[in-house]
């Protein structure tokens, strides 16, 4: 049985023309430094493009927080040839839909059209990758509805509060310490010339990936590519300084008593290595098998133990994302069913300490990974993702290529490996531990 | 055993230039659950959904009680335990989920096609939806995992606008009831009273079948019978009733110290199936529902940076739906959010739509339609939709001819008619002195 859900995979990532990779992605790059892949999918006659800058919070530093997303909501603002609004009504009236969003590692913008109305969608992004104006009527109207998101998502939550208090403690003095959107004061203060030397800085075609997935043939796409893009002069862009961290940086608390929360909630997080932070490439793929193993479904360890078993979380999760350009995290979360959030927290210690002594049985192994290998597949049903997952993949720095190396690690992982990942990252120094109680509960002890 | 095919429909999209095709084969098995089925053979798996008229508008007086029977679907079986039952669908690598709104509770599984790996996956699913046994230890759990929800929703300004809008224009209709309950009556539902609801609600009669993947009919064909043949035939439910319109305009008022003070304003729509359901559909587009372009977020957003998001949406049930308008905007800009909102609306009501925003926004809802049947995930969703409502199989192809032979007069007539601002519900979610200034 084992091997017929293996020996699938291979099968359906070799159906595509023979000139692709075996991750089913046409690359091209043009001369002005502009990359672009193209992922075939003819499923249904759409088409998704992306273009991806590789700019996002993490690039900011203190008094610029908040400028990418900030920026990122401009680029709707108009160029010369398309005012304000008509970059939308254009897609719109195509029967596209369009977005941007803003990562900490990246600035993405999207259109979904009909596969083939791609034109029309490339034109305008290239035309704002290179023709953006930007003035101070649009910015200060544009200030004020980044200012409500920040309210909506995170200034009037229990749980947006509790988030931004945490990142500061678990990344300290990285790029990640900060929120995407930025601290309110810094957001405040951007004027017209900081935008303006965000855009000169980091939006050129040599700081940027343009990802096409759908119902498109490569070559078709690589010639409007260099009829949109190929004229926009590729500039160089500066050089990321990352700071270096201490290592280890010791075990941190951080309580955030809130006056509206109602339920207390538990979160833990182990710094650890990412898809391009890693030294050893499988290093990665045995993190996401150790989430797996502890949180892969109902049935996993966390459920089993914690929710059904003691019966001291009413709910408990594990998760990893390699996904990230500096280090991850490795996070589990706990909610407590009678409130006690210090046995949730013994119990999910314990959980990491079984994970470090004990071999994963046979069984345990071979279901979580049925489990990632399924899931691998089951993500090739949204051609929105496909494209995402190369973006991601690219900015990051971890190469699209990452794709065709999956299923042999994740088939190659060991119970041998799981422990001794679990053993050199898991480790009390690398931790941070979070916990939101109501204002007016009292500590349990 | 022989199949009774009711129905077989080709949905053919081509307005956008390409073409897309979605071959619905629909049927009904011994037991007597209908069967909605669409072959996609591109990836080697399969989504299987059993939807049933087990929704909240089903509660009776014990608010909760048919999302706890569909939380604790997956808790125990009298042979096997809750994680017995998981680890069955996980060692497939099989995906499995539960969940229940207004009209329907519904169980999904989406697994590889191969038949080593989905056959068992059937059996489970058939197990777990027939013989479920709500053991007291997970009624007790599954209890306390609600509550604490309910808890964590009363600082939620979103969540808090919804159940108080939803009171607001249903009145003493079913569809009033929040799904997830109140503290108060998830404290008092017992397991006798989710056993009865399961059986009453989850039975062949009362069940939908849809497939798509990648398989035959065949197949398709074995797992509705699997299916519907574990279950127990059943009863026909009633009917709903029918939803009043709130008797006058009102506004609601619920304080929650915040920066910002969440606004959600409307009644209900019209019920599936209805006539006026296309030119409303239209209308909203225009009005909030058409994403950036629409006439609410211009003037909300791009125009007076009032808020990050202000929209209108439509929705239809097996009765009557609803209509709103929903934003949340700084305190000191609610009375201008308010006016704004109210003259947008007024405006569809008394004008018929500008021609430019008119064939825009039919350009974009009959264009944009292969993107929402561009994935298995997608498919199954809207095959689900047909199969539940009983609609005709080339609904989607029927809705987009529809849609494109409306003119701005049937947009205004229609709003004008359905949508009465002497019925207006407003809820408005923030800081007391705010909310209680503001009208």
């Amino acid at each position: 049985m084992r091997n017929a859900l293996l020996a699938l995979i291979p099968a359906l990532m070799a159906a595509p023309v023979a000139a692709q990779s075996s991750s089913g992605v046409t690359e091209f790059t043009l001369d002005n430094g502009l990359q672009v892949l193209v992922r075939e999918d003819h499923r249904a006659p759409v088409v998704v493009s992306q273009v991806w800058y590789r700019v996002g919070s993490s690039y900011e530093t203190r008094g610029e927080t908040g400028l990418s997303h900030l920026f990122e909501h401009m680029m709707f603002k108009g160029t010369e040839r398309h005012a304000e609004g008509e970059f939308s009504e254009i897609i719109s009236r195509e029967g596209g839909r369009l977005n941007a969003f803003t990562g900490r590692d990246f600035s993405a913008y999207f259109e979904i059209m009909a596969a083939d109305r791609l034109a029309v969608a490339l034109e305008l992004e290239a035309d704002r990758m290179a023709n953006l104006q930007i003035n101070a009527e649009a910015l200060s109207t544009e200030r004020e509805v980044v200012l409500e998101e920040r309210r909506l998502r995170t200034d009037d939550r229990p749980e947006g509060r509790f988030a931004e208090r945490y990142a500061a403690i678990a990344h300290p003095g990285t790029g990640y310490a900060h929120p995407i959107i930025g601290w309110a004061d810094d957001v405040a203060a951007f004027d017209v010339a900081d935008l303006r030397d965000w855009y000169d800085q980091w939006y050129t075609p040599s700081n940027a990936i343009l990802v096409v997935a759908g119902d498109v043939e490569p070559e078709a796409v690589h010639s409007m590519a260099q009829e949109y893009f190929g004229d926009i002069e590729g500039r160089e862009v500066p050089t990321v300084h990352d700071a270096d961290n201490l290592q280890p940086p010791g075990e941190r608390r951080v309580i955030h008593r809130d006056p509206q929360a109602r339920v207390t909630q538990l979160r833990m997080g182990y710094e650890v290595p990412s898809f391009p932070t890693a030294e050893s490439s499988r290093d990665p793929y045995a993190l996401q098998m150790l989430a797996t193993i502890l949180d892969g479904g109902d049935g996993a360890r966390l459920a089993e133990d914690l929710v059904r078993g003691s019966g001291v979380a009413a709910a408990a999760g594990a998760g990893y994302n390699p996904m990230v350009r500096l280090d991850g995290e490795f996070s589990l979360f706990g909610v407590p069913a009678e409130g006690d959030v210090e046995a949730v927290e013994t119990a999910l210690r314990e959980q990491i300490r079984r994970l470090q002594e004990t071999l994963v049985s046979d069984e345990a192994l071979e279901r979580a990974r049925s489990q990632m290998l399924a899931d691998h597949l089951f993500e090739m049903d949204s051609v929105f993702y496909q494209a995402m997952q190369l973006g991601m993949l690219e900015t990051t720095g971890a190469g699209y290529q990452t794709l065709n190396a999956f299923e042999e690690n994740v088939r190659a992982l060991t119970a041998e490996d799981l422990r001794a990942a679990a053993r050199k990252y898991l480790r009390p120094e690398m931790l941070t531990v979070g916990i939101m109680r109501p204002a007016d509960e009292e500590d349990a002890g | 055993m022989k199949r009774l095919i009711a129905a077989a429909t080709l949905i053919l999209f081509s307005h956008t230039g390409g073409a897309m095709q979605a071959d619905i084969q629909e049927w009904t098995t011994r037991a007597g659950t209908d069967v909605l089925f669409v072959e996609r053979h591109e990836l080697p798996i399969v989504d299987v959904r059993v939807t049933f008229d087990a929704g909240s508008a089903r509660d009776g007086d014990t608010p909760g009680l048919a999302r706890m029977t569909s939380n604790l679907l997956l808790e125990g079986t009298p042979e096997r335990s809750a994680g017995a039952i998981a680890r069955g669908f996980e060692r497939y690598g099989a995906r499995v989920s539960t969940g229940s709104g207004r009209d329907t509770a519904q169980v999904s599984v989406r697994a590889l096609s191969e038949p080593a790996r989905l056959d068992p996956v059937i059996d489970s699913l058939a197990e777990v939806i027939a013989r479920a046994d709500f053991p007291s230890d997970a009624v007790e759990r599954v209890r306390r995992q609600m509550s604490l929800g309910l808890q964590q929703a009363q600082s939620s300004a979103s969540a808090l606008a919804e159940k108080a809008f939803m009171r607001g224009i249903y009145g003493e209709h079913p569809y009033a009831t929040p799904p997830g309950g109140t503290l108060e009556s998830v404290d008092e539902l017992t397991r006798s009273a989710v056993v009865d609801f399961h059986r009453r609600h989850y039975t062949a009669r009362n069940a939908t079948v849809s497939i798509v993947g990648d398989l035959g009919a065949e197949r398709a064909e074995a797992i509705a019978n699997a299916l519907s043949g574990a279950l127990p035939a059943g009863e026909s439910l009633q009917a709903l009733p029918a939803v009043e319109p709130p008797a006058s305009a009102r506004t609601i008022r619920v304080p929650l110290e915040a920066e910002q003070t969440h606004v959600m304003m409307g009644q209900p729509s019209v019920r599936k199936g209805s006539e006026a359901y296309y030119p409303l559909y239209l209308g909203n587009h225009i009005l909030g529902g058409g994403g950036l372009t629409s006439i609410l977020a211009e003037r909300m957003r791009e125009e007076r940076g009032l808020s990050y998001s202000s929209a209108s949406s439509l929705t239809s049930g097996a009765r009557r739906g609803r209509f709103q308008m929903t934003t949340q905007v700084r305190n000191d800009s609610l009375q201008e959010a308010l006016s704004v909102m109210r003259d947008s609306l007024e405006a569809m009501r008394v004008d018929e739509p500008a021609a430019q925003r008119l064939s825009d926004s039919k350009r974009n809802i009959t264009g944009s339609f292969p993107l929402q049947l561009d994935s298995n995930r997608d498919l199954l969703g809207y095959v689900a939709t047909i199969g539940f409502y009983d609609l005709s199989p080339d609904y989607l192809e029927q809705f987009v001819e529809r849609i494109d032979a409306l003119d701005g007069e049937a947009v205004r007539s229609a709003m004008h008619e359905h949508i009465d601002p002497a019925r207006n519900i407003t809820v408005l979610v923030g800081p007391e002195a705010t909310i209680n200034e503001a009208e």
